[in-house]
């Protein structure tokens, strides 16, 4: 085929030589291509042949679209869409139209499938607006990434990213806790003696810094840059970003780590005593408080996907939680010593853990089946996923980060590793920026990671370059989109399922959820009649002859419970059994 | 009244039929008065025979044969003629008849009802016309002259050839103007906003201060605006020589009328009881003047400063002003008839004072736009008033004043007496002239600002002013440069102490860094180490425990309906017998596999969410036979956090659309099948439509209340 074009393509300028001079258009050679493309089994026989028909026949050819050409697009139709594009937006599978189907039904199918199309087209095709790709860090030949220093980054790079790379020397009040907003633009970081600071990280200008005078278990910021929750000794407080106390939240105590669910505006804390509550940071409710039974909760994550939050437990389990369900949704055993630490992955596909016992493990969390484990020797104390997957690990007094660890490609050397003097106590990557941030016993450091943050960044959603107005603007869509916390469950596309329990599942659930029976019958009640006919002893009289209805159902439900009660007795006696019978009747009466 | 009308025969007939034995007889005894209402016939209950006919038939000669043979055949035939169907049957019939025609006429609706039915979008009005207001053509187009009167006004449009009927706009010009953008509309609407504001504004400015009874005020307002058309007018001499034309036949005008007129002549009474006063009050003598500047400066001719006297003008500045070296003028400035060329003079100048000044600056804007405003009214009157007097009526008011100088003499002698003081004043204002005049000179230079440079000393100055700017500003890219150099050595600086640190146990690190994955052995001893350190917690026992638990708790339990000691002995320790056991022992159906069934480490929790529940579709709505239909139906989100704008404009557009305000009319048949027709264009129609009603009944119509209703014949 590749043989045939360019001879049809000679003979087609050797035509043109003879005949009258149309105006070469660049897409008539494209078209020629796409004539031969369509028949090159006749092409091939003849081309050997004889060349003289085939010029013959380009010649008719060309002169016919030649004609047609001057008119016709040269492009018609929509742009193609590159197929890999239209996966990437693919959003559950087409539903195709039953044999026997009625005309609605056709019609329902019909227009819901042609509008997702559209939808997916239209995505797809919109998606060259994001044109940014994320950076990467390349060593020389035989030289392996991680030996490459920040400062040689920081020398390498440009001035302002090589401004990303710096050291707060806090060696007071240590070690530190840390918190991106979800921006990026802000730092929180919290000593663990009570020091408490919120940063534009990126100008290094201080908003707040306070000494709250009790030991800071955990720091948060909230929905906006304008608050943030610190997780003190006893209580929960609440501050504003100049270190304004808003509220001292006296039903959360010891609490030891926290976790914000942007979309629900709720705030996730696990405390000393094993309860997890969520706090509802829009209406400042409580939502939910579940004691999970588990002991001290100190390793805590959420997933960003369906948030759920993950706990880490000192038998090696990690247990996952809603604030719907007291008991946990799932609860798999991840190592053999405690949990150390915990991260989820972006997409809510990943989890990966450390333990006491000194490994590393992967998980599919979809399937709850672990992907790959090493052992790290250290341990890894602290675990932190970016948003382009990168992990990165503190183990003992090195920052160590991994590339492709989200994968069935098993951990290798790490990517980069950094090290710091004193006990690493928080790590967390800055959204939309190659940056780690590391929180340790001396202070704060803060380590450029290529190709660690995402290099597109939702404007509407969370956009790092927002003005006061913008960020106004967005928290009132914010709050109008806040989705309820009832709908927090492992299965985030659960709402677009057809509920299929059955009449007296709902019922029960009903009567639980409102403490009563909506549907129950309401007990005889005697009219009242005139002439002494509604005396006490005519309205019993009345009572009893319906009174045998009510009895019947009575028994008939009562009879079940009552043998299985008995079948759980090891021994009784047949007198005590009726007795008991009776007097249950009695009661019924 | 039609209605009344038959109501009553209706109700005569039914009476008629209530009692029809009951015949009213006419009397037929002869009398006098013959009533006209009753004719009297002989044998009126009598039936006619055909026979009788017959007879009369065969005497016509008019009557074909064929007729008459008929009527002899049915004269012979001797069988009777059948029965009529009985009532029920032949109303059966009808109502067959009249079921199949309506059933046609209204199942044309059909195809248009399912189609709106399964349209998408409605909007409603449905033959929607252009917004905006429709021109005269338009909505006078199905209009007729009935009145005679308006016969008449048509018959006069007609012969003065005005357009009546034929369009205005052709086609072109009616499709540009549509197109006048939402923008341009906007933009447009805004301006005549904005002017009707200030409109207003300044009526109620004008009337504010047309209230004003201060009389000085008025004089300040008014002398402030001839000022400012003065200073206007010489702008628009350079600009706009047509606009300064037009003001000087104004001008011109006006001195016409101030000549004709008595105004400012100091002959009124006013100015008669002010002369007796003035002897004795300085102010009376000042308005008097006053008046008499006025009148002067009315009726001073205007000189058009043509571009060769300006620039003569110029010239003469520059040597010595003619003026000067006239004497009258230094003596009297307040005397018209001692003046000679005084166009270019501006006493007013001198006299405004600062306060004016400022008054007339900040009503300047305001007072252009009201003076446009009255310029036009002006023009208008002008034009309306056609009050150009000619030049014999100039002559004539010349010669009246002539005579008036008569009268005005006693004035005069006033007007002497009082030059001595008028030239000490007039000294006095031009002393003043000078003074403001050198004021505005430093004013000038105050407001100057930057200095000028006027010598090369000047300049060399001014080099030395400016230098080190120009020296500190390249300076100032040199720190930020040596800042900039310093600075990387300074975080060198700071990052060499780090580096010193790193680099040094980097080193020593970068051997332990590695060895990530650890070797089996290694791994086989921590293993037994880790055994070791956990020996007292079997994680794993515990875990298995508690799955076990979970699973049986999940499990249904066996009701067992078996009654001990039924049927047999009872007592302690004894167990009710096998086939007990079996017959009353009901076993539940198993629940489904759990979903942890093949994880051993998981345990996943059965429990349903009712949470969610409340918020899910719990019955399938009505197309979709099977969950998984519906559920792919809803899978794309219509949110614009996953789509793109105009994928969510598509989504959720409405189902209907409806015009606030329009009014919506019931469909008619016409609508459909006009646009049923030029959609199908040659095809033929799928329906057949039941005969045009429309058309001989004119204006009435079939309507449909509601699309989806049909309606019932």
């Amino acid at each position: 085929m590749a043989a045939v074009t360019p001879e049809v393509l000679t003979s087609t300028h050797v035509e043109k030589m003879k005949k009258k001079k149309l105006p070469k258009r660049y897409w008539e050679e494209t078209e020629k291509t796409d004539q031969s493309q369509r028949r090159p089994e006749e092409e091939q026989g003849k081309a050997g042949q004889n060349q003289n028909k085939s010029t013959v026949k380009e010649k008719s050819l060309k002169r016919k679209n030649g004609e047609s050409l001057e008119k016709k697009d040269p492009f018609p139709g929509e742009a193609p869409i590159p197929q890999k594009q239209l996966q990437k937006f693919q959003r559950g599978k087409k539903c195709k139209v039953p044999a026997g189907a009625r005309e609605r039904l056709k019609e329902a199918i019909a227009i819901s499938e042609a509008m997702s199309e559209h939808a997916q087209k239209q995505a797809a095709r919109y998606d060259l607006l994001l044109p940014e790709d994320a950076g990467f860090l390349e060593g020389d030949e035989d030289e392996d990434t991680n030996t490459i220093s920040q400062a040689d980054i920081a020398d390498a790079v440009d001035i302002t990213s090589g401004s990303k790379y710096f050291n707060l020397h806090l060696s007071q009040f240590g070690p530190y806790r840390l918190d991106y907003s979800r921006t990026g633009r802000n730092l929180l970081v919290g000593g663990k003696k009570g020091h408490v600071a919120c940063i534009d990280w990126q100008t290094k200008d201080l908003k707040c810094e306070m000494n709250v005078m009790e030991t800071v278990n955990d720091v948060k910021w909230l929905h906006t840059e304008a608050m943030f929750a610190v997780a003190q000794k006893r209580w929960l407080y609440i501050y504003d970003s100049k270190g304004v106390e808003l509220h001292c939240v006296k039903k959360f105590n010891d609490v030891l780590r926290m976790q914000f669910l942007p979309y629900h505006f709720l705030l996730a804390t696990a405390s000393a005593t094993g309860f997890l509550q969520y706090l509802d940071v829009s209406i400042g409710k409580e939502v939910a408080a579940i004691c999970t039974k588990m002991g001290r909760l100190d390793v805590m994550a959420q997933n960003p996907h369906n948030a759920v939050i993950h706990l880490g437990h000192p038998n090696g389990t990690v247990s996952l939680w809603s604030p719907n369900q007291k008991e946990s949704l799932v609860k798999m055993l991840c190592h053999r010593g405690a949990v150390r630490s915990l991260a989820v992955d972006k997409t809510g596909t990943y989890m990966v853990t450390s333990g006491l016992d000194r490994k590393l493990k992967v998980y599919d969390i979809r399937a709850f089946k672990p992907l790959h484990s090493c052992f790290l020797p250290a341990g890894a104390s602290c675990l932190s996923l970016s948003q382009r997957g990168l992990l990165s690990a503190a183990t003992g007094e090195i920052v160590q980060v991994y590339q492709n660890v989200l994968g069935s490609n098993p951990v290798s050397k790490p990517y980069m590793a950094h090290r710091l003097r004193g006990q690493i106590w928080g790590l967390a990557y800055c959204p939309f920026e190659d940056v780690l941030g590391i929180g340790h016993g001396e202070g704060f450091t803060s380590m450029i990671v290529p190709g660690a943050g995402e290099p597109n960044f939702d404007a509407l959603d969370t956009n790092p370059y927002r003005s006061h107005k913008q960020r106004q603007e967005w928290e009132v869509k914010a709050l109008l989109e806040k989705v309820q916390p009832e709908l927090i469950g492992l299965d985030p596309g659960q709402l677009s399922k057809v509920d299929q329990a059955s009449f007296e599942q709902r019922h029960k659930e009903q009567i639980e959820a409102l403490g009563f029976d909506p549907l129950a019958k309401d007990k005889f009640k005697p009219r009242t009649k005139k002439k002494g006919r509604s005396s006490a002893g005519a309205i019993e009289k009345r009572k009893r002859k319906v009174a045998h209805e009510d009895q019947r159902v009575f028994l008939s439900l009562s009879l079940l419970s009552l043998f299985a009660i008995i079948s759980h007795c090891s021994y009784y006696r047949h007198d005590d059994a009726s007795h008991r019978r009776c007097n249950i009747f009695k009661q019924s009466d | 009244m039609q209605n009344e009308n038959l109501v009553q025969i209706s109700f005569f007939n039914q009476l008629m039929l209530v009692h029809p034995r009951k015949k009213q007889n006419e009397r037929s005894e002869a009398s006098v008065q013959v009533s006209e209402y009753f004719v009297n016939a002989e044998g009126t209950g009598d039936k006619v025979n055909l026979s009788d006919l017959l007879g009369t038939v065969e005497k016509t000669s008019g009557a074909s044969n064929k007729t008459k043979k008929q009527l002899r055949n049915l004269q012979s035939s001797k069988e009777t003629l059948e029965l009529p169907l009985n009532k029920q049957q032949t109303e059966k019939i009808q109502r067959g008849i009249a079921y199949e025609k309506t059933t046609a006429e209204v199942s044309c609706w059909k195809n248009i009802i399912l189609q709106n039915q399964k349209a998408e979008q409605m909007v409603f009005p449905l033959n929607q016309e252009s917004s905006g207001p429709k021109r005269v053509e338009q909505v006078v187009a199905g209009w007729k002259v009935q009145t005679p009167l308006e016969q008449e006004i048509f018959r006069l449009l007609h012969g003065s050839r005005q357009p009546v009927n034929d369009p205005v706009l052709t086609p072109v010009e009616e499709q540009s103007l549509k197109a006048m953008s939402l923008e341009e509309a906007k933009i447009r609407r805004a301006e005549l906003q904005k002017a009707r504001a200030l409109q207003s504004y300044y009526e109620a400015k004008a009337k504010r201060e047309k209230k004003i009874k201060s009389k000085k005020y008025h004089k300040v307002q008014n002398k402030a605006k001839r000022k400012d058309f003065l200073k206007q007018f010489d702008e628009m001499v350079k600009t706009n020589p047509e606009g300064a034309l037009e003001e000087l036949k104004k001008m011109e005008l006006s001195r016409m009328e101030e000549r004709m007129s008595l105004k400012h002549q100091n002959s009124g009474k006013w100015a008669k009881s002010k002369a007796i006063m003035a002897k004795y009050d300085d102010s009376a003598r000042k308005a008097m003047q006053e008046q008499l500047q006025m009148n002067k400066d009315l009726t001073q001719k205007m000189v058009v400063p043509s571009d060769d006297e300006h620039e003569s003008i110029e010239e003469g500045l520059e040597t010595v002003p003619d003026f000067v070296n006239d004497p009258e003028t230094v003596i009297d400035p307040v005397n018209p008839w001692m003046r000679g060329q005084l166009t270019h003079e501006e006493p007013e100048v001198s006299c405004v004072t600062a306060e004016e000044v400022q008054t007339a600056e900040e009503e300047n804007e305001e007072e252009e736009i009201i003076g446009e405003f009255e310029r036009k009214r002006k023009l208008r009157q002008a034009d309306e008033e056609d009050l150009i007097p000619t030049e014999e009526e100039r002559k004539k008011t010349q010669e009246e004043d002539e005579d008036e100088e008569e009268d005005v003499s006693e004035f005069n002698t006033l007007f002497r007496l009082m030059r001595s003081e008028k030239t000490r004043e007039g000294s006095n204002q031009t002393r003043g002239g000078l003074n403001t005049a050198g004021e505005e000179d430093e004013e000038g230079l105050l407001s100057e600002g930057q200095i000028r440079v006027r010598s090369i000393e000047d300049l060399e100055v001014l080099d030395e002013v400016v230098e080190p700017r120009a020296i500190e500003e390249p300076s100032a890219p040199q720190t930020a440069a040596a800042e900039a150099t310093s600075e990387p050595p300074h975080k060198k600086k700071r990052e060499i102490n780090l580096k010193e640190v790193l680099t040094k146990e980097a080193k020593a690190v970068r051997l332990p860094f590695l060895p990530t994955v650890v070797d089996e052995e290694e791994r086989d001893e921590q293993i037994s180490i880790i055994k070791e350190a956990f020996a007292g917690d079997d994680v794993i026992s515990d875990f298995i425990k508690d799955k076990s638990r979970q699973e049986a708790a999940g499990r249904p339990a066996v009701v067992d309906l078996t009654l001990p000691g039924w049927g047999e002995w009872g007592g302690v320790g004894l167990k009710p017998p096998r086939w007990k056991r079996k017959r009353f022992r009901i076993k539940t159906a198993p629940p489904p596999p759990r979903q942890d069934q093949k994880l051993p480490d998981v345990i996943i929790s059965e429990k349903r969410t009712a949470s969610v529940a409340s918020h899910q579709v719990s019955q399938l709505p009505f197309p979709f036979q099977n969950t998984a239909q519906f559920e792919s139906s809803i899978r794309t989100p219509i949110g614009s956090t996953w789509n793109t704008q105009t994928v969510v404009k598509n989504m959720t557009k409405p189902k209907v659309v409806t015009k606030l305000g329009a009014i919506i009319e019931p469909m008619v048949k016409e609508d459909f099948i006009k646009s049923k027709t030029t959609a199908a264009g040659g095809k033929g129609a799928a329906i057949m439509l039941g005969e045009n009603r429309r058309a001989k009944e004119g204006t009435k119509r079939t309507k449909i209340l509601a699309l989806t209703e049909l309606p019932t014949a």
